[in-house]
């Protein structure tokens, strides 16, 4: 099962290497990553593959929630079905 | 990979726009419930409920969860109540609503439809004796919503019935006097009533349906209003396709948590319905949507013709988007639950006449209107008559859910809390419809041809 993860907020020093390393623990294979600074405002897209995730999807969204929050930015993980189904016929 | 700004667009919806799915409902078919005991039918119907709505609740939020998107309403509806209680030998069908209530709070879904009869031609006994216990059911249960079936075009109008539900209408308002007449804000008078709609609190799960099915709501008039807002003073045919596009996004992610839902609770999926909902929040608002066509205030002229250009674009996105779609789909115009109207209604914009005028080219019909409590149930009933009749002529749905709460008086405002929002008193015209409303019998079904 593929994911969406964005990461929005104020530019600073480690989140990459902190999102890549949480994903990394719940075992989340990065597939493909994108950054940019739009509007002064960091903000990373990354698809990941989440089929072997070593804790529930819902939980895992949970845990990469509370991770934004401590670092001030905002993290969504989001099941790649929902873009797909918006945006391609 | 994705579009990085498709990805944004979508977030931003559903963060900044109020994107949502405003419910996901579960039919359940009472027919094998019935029963000439009317304790055993009720538990039959309590045990029925509770067994196949076990985990509509969990799944619900577990999709939410894992797609991101917010789910608000897990709902049920249920046959209509009169042909499953009719069978039983009571006159009094408030135990039946009661056992709706129950299964509904023990798993959790926030409201049931379906204590609903069809009368549209005639009632039946069990349809009178539903019909009668309609103001105690609504006042002493929490969560159960109620719908009575009026007229229909190829029926026609059963006045006898419209009379009767002008003085349910009352009744219901002063049982529930201590809250400003709320039972009522959970009795809808239907004609054209349909069989799939999932929003409550019209809903009911029709004969013709399954066993067991999944509906899906979906909603989004903010998308809409923030998409109107990049074609500013553009040409209509711009604006219909702006509308058309953002239409067929949202309904897509319907289509996909109805497939999804219906997939994980193996219930067969039956329809998306594709309405714009409003919520009192700001930004939720579809009176908004037709201010930002280049309207003032909603309610003033042009405004039929915004919301028949609004209603018509939805409907043509939406339908390609979802494999199934049924239900009531179209755009509510709720007066106390969408933000700008009744900021319109308060101003003064916004007058019955010409909601009702605002009925014939939008889905339902005078929604959550709050009426003065003087108002007799002769005119609530010519009111239901008038808006049957529109129905009727152009088959379509209308409904009615209007209320009378006691003691209120135009100025004054009702508040429901929740999703249902707080209602301005509207005024409605002086003058008696008492010697239309007595004659009862039925208005006949109209010419289907010779159109104009």
């Amino acid at each position: 099962m593929r994911a969406i993860v964005t990461v929005i907020g104020k530019d600073q020093v480690g989140i990459i290497a902190s999102v890549c390393a949480l994903l990394s623990e719940h075992n989340v294979n990065v597939l493909d990553i994108s950054q940019t600074i739009l509007q002064g405002y960091f903000t990373m897209i990354m698809l990941v593959d989440a089929s072997q995730t070593t804790v529930p999807f819902a939980q895992l969204v949970t845990n990469l929630e509370q991770a934004g929050k401590e670092k001030g930015v905002v993290i969504h993980a989001q099941r790649e079905e929902i873009f797909n189904a918006m945006h391609t016929i | 990979m994705l579009n990085q700004h498709d990805i944004l667009s979508t977030i931003n919806m559903i963060n900044q726009q109020h994107l949502d799915i405003r419910t996901i409902t579960m039919g359940i078919s009472l027919l094998d419930c019935a029963d000439p005991d009317p304790r055993a039918a009720c538990r039959k119907i309590y045990d029925k409920i509770t067994r196949r709505a076990e985990k509509l609740v969990s799944t619900g939020e577990d999709i939410e969860r894992e797609f991101g998107i917010p789910i608000v309403n897990k709902r049920i509806s249920v046959t209509p109540m009169a042909l499953v209680a009719g069978a039983s030998e009571t006159e009094d069908f408030v135990p039946f609503a009661k056992a709706m209530d129950d299964a509904a709070k023990a798993v959790g879904v926030n409201f049931i439809g379906g204590f609903s009869a069809l009368v549209q031609k005639g009632a039946t006994s069990g349809d009178r004796r539903l019909i009668a216990s309609i103001p105690e059911a609504l006042a002493t249960t929490d969560f159960v919503c109620s719908s009575v079936n009026v007229g229909s075009t190829k029926a026609g109008i059963n006045m006898d019935a419209v009379a009767e539900m002008g003085r349910i209408i009352k009744a219901t308002a002063e049982r529930t006097a201590d809250r400003g007449g709320f039972g009522c804000a959970k009795l809808v008078v239907f004609c054209n009533a349909v069989e799939d709609n999932p929003f409550m609190a019209g809903a009911f799960h029709g004969v013709g349906e399954g066993d067991c099915v999944i509906n899906v709501g979906v909603s989004g008039p903010g998308v809409v209003y923030h998409a109107l807002q990049d074609v500013k003073g553009q040409p209509f045919d711009v604006v219909a396709e702006t509308i058309k596009k953002t239409a067929f996004r949202i309904t897509r992610m319907g289509q996909l948590v109805a497939q999804e839902a219906s997939r994980r609770l193996d219930v067969p999926f039956g329809i998306v319905d594709l309405s714009l909902a409003p919520t009192p929040a700001i930004g939720d608002s579809v009176a908004r949507i037709l201010e930002e066509m280049g309207l003032e205030v909603c309610g003033t002229h042009g405004t039929t013709a915004a919301l028949a250009l609004l209603n018509d674009a939805v409907k043509k996105g939406g339908v390609m988007a979802s494999s199934h779609v049924g239900g009531l789909s179209g755009a509510f115009i709720p007066v106390s639950e969408d933000e700008g109207m009744i900021a319109a209604a308060a101003s003064g914009a916004l007058h019955l006449d010409k909601l009702e005028a605002m009925t014939c080219v939008c889905s339902v019909g005078l929604d959550m209107i709050a009426v003065p409590g003087d108002t007799s149930a002769e005119t609530i009933s010519a009111i239901i008559a008038d808006e049957a009749a529109i129905g009727m002529v152009n088959s379509k749905t209308t409904a009615v859910r209007i209320i009378p709460g006691p003691d209120t008086k135009v100025g004054d405002t009702v508040e429901f809390g929740g999703l249902l929002g707080s209602a301005p008193v509207m005024p409605v015209h002086p003058f008696g419809s008492e010697k239309f409303v007595q004659r009862g019998g039925r208005i006949p079904a109209p010419m289907q041809s010779l159109k104009n």
